[in-house]
């Protein structure tokens, strides 16, 4: 679909080379493919049209730098204005106040797992969390935080027969005090942005708990809505921050950009799983290549760094730099992939692979591919441009594929390999950075 | 209010302002310039139908604007979209033989269980009996939930331990709605994302299992999406189907503004049929889904 956003520049661009200045026209006609991609990513129409706007005045009247092909110019501009709206290049520095969180947003969007998921990680950075049921709705609502509660062993607050939650927010206030609980997080029942009562009664649990955090939980795969959701709880509220959940799927994440660019509240973790470890640090800019459909080369490559010895993924990591990465790292890449159990996950990572369809598919499919390359010789692998026609002939016999098949896994990794090396100076930059803040881990 | 109120008043705040910004842009530019053509388009994408719709009715516009120079941008679009979802089909395949098996799938957090106790209260008003299955083994109090739900609707549940197999208590479930004559077997599963592929195996192994205690089961697996979510249910369609054979689609939170319009992609791609929607969080919050309707709702003009 759209990780081809790169091709479609190129083709914008195709008779333009070095030396020249992006004109008003190549310039709309390139964006006007980035506003596509935006979309087909959900940011918000108006969202995009904005800031399709303001990208423009950036990119007007630049020079075409000879090194970079003037495409890729201009996903640098895009990029970077992407990464400057979501927050900077530094991942989103978390702070672990003590006092109150509340914990909101809408039906299913995560609120309980992220609640228990914070509260581990404010006992790792050295708070004693409570966590307090405020969810008065939902069937099994404390049975579930209470469960959460004992997994991390973080002391739970409810009370099975109140419905009034400000009473449970006093109570579990007084609870707090008298057990030494410095930080309580407040899980509440999910609500429609639009339900005035229930909002209400937010605002009244906001007003007698005096929050140093509210963020608003929100699904990665919500669409267009996401200007108004975030909207609609940052007015009635003030929110301080936004967790965003759900992004170990393959959603493309535009709600990011929309609700960060209607609030201006930062996104402040992660949610990248459902297990009570899985919620990270927000980094603008994995974010920004997942929007683009770029593909998270950063996250990858700290992947495999977890899988790999440090040796072989500082290989990995200068191959994917200078472009040299060949077949043969590439089967070498896929048999420890398996090892590291989903598959699916790992390769939504790999830029360019949302494209293959291949990949994404079944085990089988995966085989396939394995096939074809093992019926290559290592020289063919390690020299893809060996691979003339009589040779794919020949590979896709020993394979049981067909020379399209063949020739399509070329086509894409060398598609693959030239993302890559785009990202390589970001993925420098990222390396140079490091320092995660404290208790956060590296994503896995 | 009624339910079909609810669903007309959820859809209309965002279809009027819709409406207003298409008819905006209409008013301001009536021979359709390329500004004013990719201001619609953005307009329509803004109902999450996806781009391909999108491309058909800004086709559909050009064309007719051409030819008459008069366009109504809203015939144009209700038209596509009911076209595109094609005719309404919102009844339960029903085995010829009981039990009919009924398999609820989707993506955490869509509104699986909840949908399933709704649909249990809707087929025992029409006087079935029904067994639940709690197969979400996983999930904190997955197993608690359901069974305070089939409390309510007044149906048993059969349920086993956390972290058991899901597939083995399927299996058994059949067997004993098999036993007690049940006229449907409702299978609620644990929310997983289509891009896990163990998980997605666990599914299929779910659906294996059935098929075989009782071949021709599960005669009904419903997906289960969530109307806020945006292009990403497109992608939860195809993989689910691809790996179940889906029968039909529930959209949940519809009572939201969003509005779903993500359904018409997967029809338009998939040939799903929508088959209930889910209008809210109690028992009788759903309704069937009608395309004329919905095509309806999302676009009508808006009374100056
Ligand atoms: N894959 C994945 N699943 C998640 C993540 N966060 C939450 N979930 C799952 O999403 C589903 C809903 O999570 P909950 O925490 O119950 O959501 P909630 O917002 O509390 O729901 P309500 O209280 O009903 O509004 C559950 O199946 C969770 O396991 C995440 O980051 N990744
Ligand atoms: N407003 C509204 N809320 C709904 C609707 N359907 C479900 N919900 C709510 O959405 C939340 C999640 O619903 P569940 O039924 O637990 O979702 P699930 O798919 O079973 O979730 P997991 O098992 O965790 O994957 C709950 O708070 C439900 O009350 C609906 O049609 N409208
Ligand atoms: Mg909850
Ligand atoms: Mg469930």
């Amino acid at each position: 679909m759209f990780d081809s956003l790169s091709d479609k520049l190129q083709s914008v661009f195709k008779n333009l080379r070095g030396y020249g200045k992006l004109s008003e026209s190549n310039v709309a006609d390139a964006l006007r493919e980035v506003r596509v991609a935006l979309l087909e990513a959900d940011v918000n129409y108006k969202v995009a049209k904005d800031f399709i706007e303001r990208t423009k005045q950036k990119a007007l009247g630049q020079e075409v730098l000879a090194s970079v092909q003037p495409g890729q110019q201009i996903i640098k501009i895009v990029h970077d204005e992407l990464v400057n709206l979501m927050g900077g290049t530094e991942p989103v520095s978390v702070q672990f106040p003590q006092g109150n969180w509340l914990m909101v947003g809408l039906h299913g969007c995560g609120k309980t797992t992220s609640s228990g998921k914070l509260a581990k990680l404010l006992a790792k950075n050295g708070r004693k969390p409570l966590l307090v049921a405020c969810d008065v709705y939902r069937p099994a609502a404390i049975d579930q935080i209470e469960t959460l509660g004992k997994q991390i062993q973080v002391p739970v607050f409810a009370l099975r027969d109140e419905k009034d939650v400000t009473k449970i927010g006093r109570q579990a206030l007084a609870f707090a005090q008298a057990q030494g609980r410095d930080t309580v997080v407040f899980d509440t029942a999910g609500r429609l942005h639009i339900d005035e009562d229930l909002v209400q009664e937010l605002v009244r649990l906001r007003d007698l708990v005096k929050p140093q955090e509210i963020l608003l939980v929100a699904d990665s795969a919500t669409g267009q809505e996401a200007v108004n959701i975030a909207e609609h709880f940052d007015k009635a509220l003030g929110i301080t921050g936004i967790v965003l959940t759900k992004l170990d799927g393959d959603a493309r994440g535009g709600a990011a950009l929309s609700m960060r660019a209607v609030t201006g509240k930062p996104i402040k973790f992660a949610g990248v799983g459902e297990k009570l470890d899985d919620l990270e640090a927000f980094f603008p800019e994995r974010m920004a290549g997942r929007i683009l459909g770029m593909g998270d080369v950063v996250g990858l490559v700290e992947k495999a760094q977890e899988a790999f010895d440090a040796k072989e993924a500082e290989r990995l990591q200068d191959k994917i730099a200078d472009q040299s990465l060949n077949l043969e790292d590439f089967l070498a890449q896929m048999q420890q992939l398996k090892k590291l159990g989903p598959l699916q996950n790992l390769l939504g990572m790999l830029p360019g692979m949302g494209k293959m369809p291949d990949l994404s598919g079944s085990e089988a499919q995966m085989k396939r591919i394995e096939a074809i390359m093992q019926s290559m010789t290592r020289e063919e692998r390690r020299k893809p441009e060996l691979l003339n026609a009589s040779r794919r002939t020949r590979i896709a016999k020993g394979s049981g594929t067909s020379v399209a098949e063949v020739n399509d896994m070329l086509k894409q990794f060398n598609q693959m390999k030239r993302m890559m090396k785009d990202m390589g100076k970001m993925q420098k930059k990222m390396a140079r950075k490091g320092a995660l803040p404290p208790g956060m881990r590296l994503p896995r | 209010m009624s339910l079909f109120q609810k669903f007309r008043a959820g859809l209309k705040k965002t279809s009027t302002k819709l409406a207003g910004e298409i008819k905006r842009i209409v008013t301001r530019a009536p021979r359709l310039d390329a500004d004013a053509l990719d201001e619609l388009e953005a307009a329509l994408i803004a109902t999450d139908i996806g781009i391909g719709t999108t491309g058909a009715i800004i086709d559909q516009t050009k064309a007719a604007a051409k030819k008459t120079g008069q366009v109504d941008v809203f015939a144009i679009a209700r038209a596509e979209i009911a076209r595109e979802l094609g005719v309404a089909t919102h009844h339960l395949n029903k085995a010829p033989q009981a039990p009919t098996v009924v398999l609820l799938a989707g993506v955490n957090g869509a509104g699986k269980t909840t949908t399933t106790a709704k649909l249990a209260h809707l087929l025992k008003g029409q006087g079935n009996s029904v067994l639940l299955a709690a197969c979400d083994t996983f999930r904190a109090a997955a197993i608690e939930q359901l069974k305070i739900w089939g409390g309510r609707v007044g149906c048993e549940v059969i349920a086993g331990e956390y972290g058991s197999d899901s597939a083995a208590l399927a299996f058994d479930a059949l067997g004993a709605a098999l036993a007690r004559k049940s006229d449907y077997l409702l299978v609620d599963t644990a929310g997983r994302l289509h891009t896990k592929q163990n998980l997605m195996e666990e599914m299929k192994k779910m659906h294996r299992v059935l098929q075989k205690r009782l071949p021709g089961t599960p005669h009904e697996t419903l997906l289960v999406l969530d109307a806020t979510t945006g292009s990403n249910a497109l992608n939860q369609a195809r993989e689910f189907h691809q790996l179940l054979g889906v029968t039909g689609l529930v959209v949940t939170k519809l009572d939201g503004t969003a509005k779903g319009g993500i359904v018409v992609a997967i029809a338009r791609e998939l040939k799903l049929p929508v088959k209930f929607i889910g209008l809210g969080e109690q028992l009788d919050d759903l309704q069937p889904f009608d395309p004329q309707q919905f095509a309806a709702a999302l676009f009508s003009e808006p009374v100056a």
